[in-house]
């Protein structure tokens, strides 16, 4: 191994390829860095912040820091996971994720990495954000209480759907979702249950309807193995055991 | 003419690619919201066939820039000047006053149509505050008397320009002048005179005198002008830009201001100078909404470089030398003095921060290398290039060499511009501008530092107490927790809400530093906001999240006996306040008697 082509992840010799970012390398190499907005088919984003690693003193988001020869990255010192948790706990009181009442529990993204993490309460105080829940659409729903703005629908819709369905309005605290319909609700979009869209979103803010709890607590994607070891929610969507959402 | 054909006339095809037109979308959007108090509905759908873009994109467009609404304002659009500096000058008294007298609540039009009354992030006045924005125009020097004249003019309905002129009179201010203001100089970059030495000489002598004069970005940062330019220059690229950021939004900072107002040639020297050493054939000021009457002044300087060959085709006769600037508006978002943010509001995006690497110097606007510089920056580097190296650095120090305009305001005898040797200390600034019985001094606005009066030996500089230009002073009546809180609001108001920290982490602190001023902190929340503050400075995507925390951290680092006088004597309070909880019930029956109160024991 070329010490040209390899940085170093918490001790461990990673090789990378030109182009890399610390995320792509440090996920071809099976090394787990936390993350939610970031989907290895999409172009990097870096806005949740949970995969922040220390380089030098600096803090940068692994899934848009170019990966470079001799880095010598942390990713698992005890100030940074306590980061992590506590951008967490922000994004679990910026909504309302109720995960006892959630469908998506035990195979929820924000969940699991939650737990990996060791979070165990919130925290801080709760927003209580007053969103609301469209059901317009025949065979996808969304629930706006649980949006964590990864935007991972909105490139999907835009760059593999090639229907823009989704964008983000407003800005600051009051940033949010918003579809692109006359109406403004999903059902009235170019949005097909069969779109990218539909099987990107990490938490339980885009649902299919007709089925729910079909897959017992206990036996779901993230009940029996740590996020990890079995990975993003999304790359599950295209199993043929599909059994993110329980069916 | 009505909303339609106003529409029909902004949003014309201009014959340029659908690329080029897209980047003209915020300015439609500004001219639009300008010219009918709205974007229309109809607007967007035109918009978005012409542009072949989905309308919740413009949508989001709307909702990212505060000056643009898709409901009707009302015909005279007031928005009062927010800023702490506007508060010392008694701006919150006025709003009710103003709101009083008028009927109206906050940001709700009036029944009629007639009026809204609004706030609206620091509007650059500070210096003759309060100030307010009336359909985009500055009204200066507000007074309860001059509010009483005010809103007799909007019950009678009198056209804006029937009102008295000098309600909208803004002065420059200067109080003190030095190599840049100085009348000796002023002569150095008059008709080209900087540009007449890149034809004498060439692009890497230019170089070489702006790298040894040591020359820094005058927006904050401090990053060397000299290698910015050439960077740009060696990227590999057909085209290049050249960006003027004079989107002044930091609270406290109207040096721009002036420099627009009086020196706007230099300003386009310095920038067209930058054009001819990157070779840039395209140049954009971006200009901050809130001095959008600026903009037909300079409009006026463009026409006469043009008529003077300084500008255009083959500049000074020069073949290939061709180089055009055209203004931008902003719209209400201080995020957009962000460079990156900046280029994609340029693009006629949502100014959201881009990640960097790349850097604008190789992908900036269009993903084409820019040279993105400050107001002051290229002032400066037009003037160095006709004076030379060793005149600019005469001034400063070592680190920081030449001089900084500052903006003074705040409790003091003369606010205004002072322009100093970099390297001056706090003592002699406060001396100079006539303040007394000082308590604290917020440099660099709301993203800078609070120190105590106690540390007036340190200096302006980079390598000391570095500023953009904002110097406000606070003398021993003031309580400083207002400072601190108007600066948490505004943070809020101005993160753009791409990332966690920013996002969330700024409005819990601005809940808890609510919490302290309302008297129900504990020593638990001053935890609190040590932490989320120290995460917001290392986790956040940009500059404004990293600096957002700084003056709730500063308060709680320098005034630690302040903020233990304010907390409550228990270990614990909780956020969540019960009598508050009621006030909607309360609301909906018209009760506010004791029996529909829960009275907390405290």
């Amino acid at each position: 191994m070329s010490s040209k082509n390899t940085f170093m992840l918490d001790g461990v010799a990673i090789e990378f390829s030109e182009g890399d970012t610390i995320m792509d390398a440090a996920l071809r190499s099976g090394s787990y860095i936390p993350h939610l907005c970031h989907n290895p088919e999409f172009r990097p984003h870096g806005s949740c912040r949970v995969c922040v690693v220390n380089i030098n003193g600096r803090q940068v988001s692994s899934c848009t820091q170019p990966a470079s020869a001799g880095l010598e990255v942390d990713n698992s010192s005890e100030d940074l996971v306590q980061e992590r948790r506590n951008l967490l706990q922000m994004l679990f009181v910026e909504g309302n994720h109720v995960c006892p009442g959630c469908e998506k529990s035990g195979a929820c993204q924000l969940q699991a990495v939650a737990y990996y993490t060791g979070m165990l309460s919130p925290q801080y105080t709760h927003f209580f954000p007053q969103r609301s829940v469209d059901a317009s659409h025949p065979d996808t729903a969304i629930d706006f209480n649980r949006c964590i703005l990864c935007e991972l629908c909105v490139r999907a819709s835009r760059d593999v759907d090639h229907k823009d369905v989704f964008s983000i309005s407003g800005r600051g605290i009051g940033s949010h979702l918003v579809v692109n319909s006359p109406s403004g609700k999903l059902g009235d979009s170019a949005f097909a249950a069969t779109d990218k869209a539909a099987h990107v979103c990490p938490v339980g803010a885009i649902l299919p309807k007709h089925r729910g709890y079909e897959q017992p607590i206990g036996s779901r994607l993230y009940d029996r193995s740590p996020i990890s070891i079995v990975g993003d929610v999304a790359a599950h969507e295209s199993d043929d055991q599909g059994d993110t959402h329980g069916r | 003419m009505t909303h339609e054909e106003i529409i029909r006339e902004i949003i014309a095809p201009s014959g340029t690619s659908r690329a080029a037109e897209r980047s003209q979308l915020l300015q439609y959007l500004c001219q639009i919201q300008h010219q009918c108090s709205y974007i229309p509905g109809d607007a967007i759908t035109q918009l978005a066939t012409r542009l072949q873009m989905p309308a919740s994109e413009i949508q989001g467009l709307i909702g990212f820039y505060a000056f643009l609404h898709e409901q009707p304002r009302g015909d005279y659009d007031i928005l009062l000047s927010d800023s702490i500096s506007d508060h010392l000058l008694g701006s919150r008294l006025l709003l009710q006053q103003l709101c009083n007298r008028l009927g109206v609540a906050p940001g709700v039009p009036r029944a009629d149509g007639r009026v809204t009354v609004d706030t609206t992030s620091c509007t650059g006045i500070c210096d003759q505050g309060p100030a307010m924005l009336l359909n985009g125009r500055v009204i200066s020097r507000l007074t309860d008397r001059r509010i009483d004249h005010i809103c007799a003019l909007i019950e009678a309905s009198t056209a804006v320009t029937q009102w008295p002129a000098e309600f909208f009179q803004v002065d420059d201010n200067i109080r003190r002048r030095d190599l840049l203001l100085s009348e000796e100089t002023a002569a150095a970059t008059m008709d080209g005179k900087a540009l007449r030495v890149l034809l004498e000489t060439d692009g890497n002598a230019i170089l070489d005198v702006i790298e040894k004069s040591g020359l820094r970005g005058r927006g904050g940062a401090g990053f060397r002008t000299g290698m910015k330019w050439r960077f740009c220059r060696q990227a590999e690229s057909d085209s290049r830009y050249v960006v003027c950021n004079a989107d002044e939004g930091e609270p406290g900072t109207f040096k721009d201001r002036v420099l627009l107002n009086s020196y706007a040639d230099s300003v386009f020297e310095g920038m067209t100078l930058c054009a001819g050493v990157v070779g840039a054939s395209r140049g954009y000021l971006y200009l901050r909404g809130e001095y959008r009457y600026l903009l037909e002044p300079l409009q006026a300087v463009l026409r006469q470089r043009r008529e003077k060959g300084l500008l255009g085709q083959c500049i000074l006769g020069k073949d290939g030398f061709d180089f055009d600037i055209e203004i931008h508006l902003g719209a209400g978002a201080y995020i957009c003095g962000e460079e990156s943010s900046l280029i994609e509001s340029l693009e006629g995006k949502r100014g959201i921060p881009r990640n960097r690497p790349p850097f604008p110097v190789t992908h900036g606007y269009l993903n084409q290398p820019t040279v993105v510089n400050n107001v002051e920056t290229f002032m400066a580097a037009a003037k160095i290039a006709v004076l030379g190296a060793d005149w600019f650095r005469q001034a400063g120090t070592p680190e920081s060499t030449g001089t900084k305009l500052l903006s003074i305001c705040g409790d003091c005898e003369r606010p205004g511009i002072y322009e100093y040797p970099f390297g001056v200390t706090i003592k002699q600034v406060l001396e100079d501008c006539g303040a007394v019985n000082t308590q604290a001094i917020q440099v660099a606005g709301a993203a800078g530092t609070t120190l105590p009066v106690a540390d007036n030996g340190r200096r302006i500089a980079f390598e000391d107490v570095s500023t953009g230009g904002s110097f406000m002073v606070f003398n021993n009546d003031r309580d400083l927790l207002d400072m601190v809180q108007n600066f948490s609001h505004f943070f809020v108001h101005e993160s753009c809400g791409f990332c966690t920290p920013c996002r969330v982490g700024g409005s819990l602190l601005k809940n808890l530093v609510d919490k302290l001023v309302n008297g129900h902190a504990t020593h638990y929340d001053v935890g609190e906001m040590k932490q989320i503050g120290s995460l917001m400075k290392r986790a956040s995507h940009c500059g404004l999240g990293s600096t957002a925390p700084n003056p709730v951290l500063d308060l709680l680092n320098h005034f630690p006996q302040l903020v233990e006088s304010r907390l409550a004597h228990s270990g614990y309070e909780p956020a969540f306040d019960l009598d508050a909880a009621l006030q909607e019930a309360r609301d909906i029956t018209g009760r506010d008697d004791p029996g529909a109160h829960i009275r907390t024991e405290t």
